[in-house]
């Protein structure tokens, strides 16, 4: 039943009249659909490595019996998932409108370093990049406070008895074992990064939803275009899915008695063994 | 387990008594509940001490005051003549901070319970982490001497299993090889055997008693009456946060005179 309604669906889609297949397959792989899709790629890797980086500092500030790094950290998860992505990313995006020039020196001294524009040191990109970084880092924080309470005390007590620094203990010892806590919704977070990174259109980032409009308010083509789009982001989250099964393994070692293969390892078992059946088919016991 | 395999080792080092850990007036309370109340005991160097008592009577809590897992509340626990977790200057005195006791930590080894290896870490990798990241001593030393340590509690074929391949005696007995590694100078032992299935109790016990004969001093939480009789240099019965009786294992085993000690062998043995 489900089949039969999915390709009754499938066929009325692909003999719609107004969906016109050549100008899909003729932007599928555009020079500048491809740029787009390349833009949005970095954008969603580098600001996933960076929010990580800053979402590791701000798990332990939140987790450490400092009052001002604990209030620091919980203010900074606060306004940063509390208020809408779109809203940060047009702020970071309009900042020159806030402040027309940067510079650095001493407050309320004449003394300045050096001053720039800011629409010349924080360009659309930078900007976008900035948002979805800063706004990444608070979902982050969490996942990997939730990840480090994880681990169970008697880890930080055998590890503080061997005379292991606290951040010693944090990289060697709880880090490693709070992965396998941290990667599943991680993986998570860095398909929603890819599919947010759309909402930078707002501010004329050249990635790959952005590209697409520029070229449908030209020829008009808008369903197809978004066509287009969708394969990419379907293709990009089926790739990101790859590193996330292997780093669950990797961090998962230790845990089972015994590892499943990967998939990969399966069909190399698959493929050793036919031989020896070829072999096995004479006189048997 | 029968006393044949224990080590009279007055005979063999008759080097003279020097105390390594001294505890005055040890006083702990976790929030109204006075759990320590004023433990004073010393350690001689060499030698082995059993504590023994029931369950609430502190001697846990004592054990983790020794390396300063726990802060204590008053009194002073020191050890090769440092104070633990506190550093003295002029006539006042300091809490460490958190690398200062780490460093101190180094030079008193523990073994847990629960034994807590690293689970992400194979058994070699358990006994090297430590030695490496902390003493610096080249990785290549660390790895024969982590062999070496492994070999000692009967385990070298094991060197690649990760703790959750193991069984829970072959785990403690890791875990003591992981806490020897860093040539510790006093060696915690808390309930080391509790969480064991009663065949796999003997073996780790083997172990310690060999450390205890090759001289390691060592203060052993444990309800194994046995291992406190053979290798035991002095015991200790707590209660209810205060030491009840102490003195020699002949003496405090066979022939107690507090009626709280006499009561409580009555129901291990």
């Amino acid at each position: 039943m489900l089949g039969i309604s999915f390709a009754a669906l499938a066929s009325s889609l692909w003999a719609n009249p107004n969906i016109d297949h050549r100008t899909i397959s003729s932007y599928l792989f555009h020079p500048r659909i491809l740029g787009g899709v390349g833009l949005t790629l970095m954008l969603t890797v580098v600001s996933m490595v960076v929010s990580t980086i800053l979402g590791v500092l701000l798990a332990v500030m939140r987790l450490s019996k400092n009052p001002v790094m604990n209030a620091f950290a919980w203010f900074y998860v606060w306004v940063f998932r509390g208020t809408p992505l779109l809203i940060q990313v047009v702020f970071w995006g309009y900042l020159g409108l806030l402040y027309a020039q940067i510079s650095l020196g001493v407050p309320f001294t004449d003394f300045t370093v050096f001053s720039v524009d800011t629409n010349t040191l924080v360009p659309a990109f930078t900007a976008g990049l900035l948002a979805m970084t800063l706004n990444q880092a608070a979902y982050s924080a969490e996942i990997i406070r939730g990840g480090m309470l994880s681990v169970d005390t008697g880890q930080h007590e055998a590890a503080s008895s061997l005379g292991m620094s606290p951040a010693f203990t944090l990289f060697r010892v709880v880090l490693p074992q709070a992965m396998r806590v941290i990667i599943p919704p991680m993986g998570n977070e860095t398909i929603s990064m890819l599919k947010n990174t759309s909402l930078l259109s707002v501010i004329a980032v050249l990635e790959l939803y952005t590209v697409a409009t520029q070229i449908s308010s030209q020829n008009l083509r808008q369903v197809e275009l978004l066509v287009v789009v969708s394969c990419w982001y379907l293709f990009l989250t089926s790739v990101l899915s790859v590193p996330q099964y292997y780093l669950e393994r990797h961090y998962g070692r230790g845990n089972a008695r015994q590892q499943s293969p990967t998939p990969l390892g399966r069909i190399r078992a698959a493929l050793r063994k036919t031989p020896i059946h070829a072999v096995s088919k004479g006189p048997q016991p | 387990m029968t006393e044949a395999l224990a080590f009279p080792r007055h005979q063999e080092h008759p080097a003279p008594a020097r105390p390594l850990l001294v505890a005055t007036n040890v006083r702990k309370h976790y929030g109204g509940v006075e759990v320590l109340k004023g433990i004073s005991l010393s350690v001689n160097a060499g030698e082995v001490m059993c504590l023994l008592g029931p369950s609430g009577s502190g001697k846990s809590t004592f054990l983790r005051c020794i390396n300063h897992l726990e802060r204590i509340d008053g009194g002073r626990i020191s050890v090769g003549g440092e104070l633990v977790g506190y550093a003295q200057r002029q006539d006042r005195i300091f809490e460490m901070n958190p690398r200062e006791v780490a460093k101190q930590r180094s030079g008193i080894g523990m073994v847990f319970q629960r034994f807590n290896l690293f689970p992400h870490m194979t058994a070699l990798e358990n006994i090297w982490a430590a030695p490496v990241g902390v003493k610096k001593v080249p990785k290549q030393h660390a790895i024969k001497r982590g062999m070496e340590l492994l070999d000692r509690v009967g385990l070298a074929h094991l060197a690649k299993a990760y703790p959750a391949q193991l069984s829970g005696g072959q785990q403690q007995r890791v875990a003591i090889a992981r806490a020897l590694a860093m040539d510790p100078q006093l060696l915690l032992f808390d309930e080391p055997t509790s969480a064991l299935d009663p065949e796999l109790v003997g073996d780790v016990l083997d172990v310690m008693r060999t450390l205890a004969a090759d001289g390691m001093t060592m203060i052993v939480v444990t309800h194994e009456i046995g291992f406190a009789r053979g290798a035991a240099d002095s015991v200790v019965f707590m209660d209810g946060g205060v030491v009840v009786e102490s003195g020699a294992p002949a003496d405090v085993l066979d022939n107690p005179q507090n009626p709280r000690t006499i009561a409580f062998l009555e129901s291990v043995m």
